[in-house]
C-alpha cells in the first residue's frame, strides 16, 4: 500500500493526515507534490500527521527533510505529529528528531505555530 | 533471484528478505530492520547501480548458517567507492534530501560489505543469529 493523504484546515494550520508507506516511488512523490502545491498557494503552516504511517524508507525520510526545507524557505513552518515508534526511531537514528518540531497532541501542535 | 531494474524489484526483494528473516527466527523488530536494510541495498542497485537499465539485472541471494543470516544484493553498474559516501549526520549534510541508505544499512545490520564486481557492485548484509535462533 502506498500513501494516502487527506487535508484539513484547523485555525490557520493545514493538517495533512497521512497513512500508508512513504517510500521511494509513488509514496514519496505524492508527499512532494502535495507540499509543493500547498506552498505554491501560500499555505505556510503545515502539520504532518504521521500517526497512520506504517513505514518510511530513506527516500521517505528525504522527502520529509525536503518538505521541511521548502516550507521553511517559503517563510513557513512544517511540524510533525503522532510519530509511530518505528518512525521516531528512524528520525532519532538519523539525528533528524531534533531538527523537526515533533508533537504528539494536535491541539497543542496547532497552537504552537507562529501566526 | 535475478530481477529487472525496477521499483517492483525493490518491493519484491524487501518482501523476500522479510519472509526469510522471519523464517530464520529473528524478532519482529529485527525482521523489520533487516527488510529495510535490504530494501535500501536494492534501491541502490536499481537506481545508482543499474540506473533502471533494462539491460542490467539485480541479483539477490539469501542464506543462513549457524551464526549468521547473509543477504547479497548485486548490480551490473559502474561501481562506486564507498569512501566517497558523505556522512548524513554531519551538519552540512543533515538537511540533504538523500544519502541515508547506506547509513541505515549499517545501522540495522551487524556487517555491511562492498565488493567491486567489475562491472557492478555486490553488497553483503550480515545479521548475527543468537543461539536460540540457531536451534530454531
Amino acid at each position: 500500500m502506498s500513501i494516502k493523504v487527506s487535508t484539513r484546515q484547523v485555525d490557520g494550520v493545514t493538517i495533512l493526515d497521512l497513512s500508508g508507506r512513504i517510500t521511494l516511488g509513488e509514496g514519496a512523490v505524492t508527499l512532494r507534490d502535495t507540499i509543493r502545491d500547498l506552498v505554491a498557494k501560500g499555505d505556510k503552516n503545515i502539520l504532518l500527521n504521521l500517526g497512520d504511517v506504517s513505514y518510511i524508507d530513506s527516500s521517505g525520510i528525504g522527502e520529509l527533510v525536503s518538505a521541511y526545507t521548502s516550507v521553511k524557505n517559503a517563510g513557513g513552518e512544517l511540524k510533525l505529529l503522532n510519530l509511530t515508534k518505528k518512525v521516531k526511531d528512524l528520525l532519532q537514528i538519523t539525528k533528524l528528531y531534533t531538527v523537526f518540531d515533533v508533537r504528539d497532541d494536535e491541539t497543542h501542535a496547532v497552537g504552537s505555530f507562529t501566526r | 533471484m535475478t530481477l529487472p531494474s525496477t521499483l517492483d524489484t525493490v518491493d519484491r526483494v524487501e518482501q523476500e528478505a522479510e519472509r526469510f528473516a522471519s523464517h530464520a527466527g529473528f524478532s519482529e523488530d529485527d525482521v523489520s530492520n533487516i527488510a529495510m536494510a535490504v530494501r535500501e541495498a536494492t534501491v541502490n542497485a536499481v537506481i545508482h547501480g543499474n540506473n533502471y537499465s533494462r539491460d542490467k539485472d539485480v541479483t539477490a541471494a539469501f542464506e543462513t548458517n549457524d551464526n549468521d543470516l547473509v543477504i547479497r544484493i548485486a548490480d551490473q553498474g559502474q561501481g562506486f567507492n564507498e569512501q566517497n559516501i558523505p556522512d548524513p549526520l554531519s551538519p552540512e549534510n543533515i538537511l540533504r534530501g538523500s544519502g541515508r541508505g547506506v547509513f541505515l544499512m549499517r545501522a540495522f545490520m551487524d556487517e555491511v560489505h562492498f565488493r567491486n564486481l567489475s562491472p557492478g557492485t555486490e553488497l553483503t548484509l550480515v545479521k548475527h543469529r543468537i543461539p536460540a535462533q540457531n536451534a530454531a
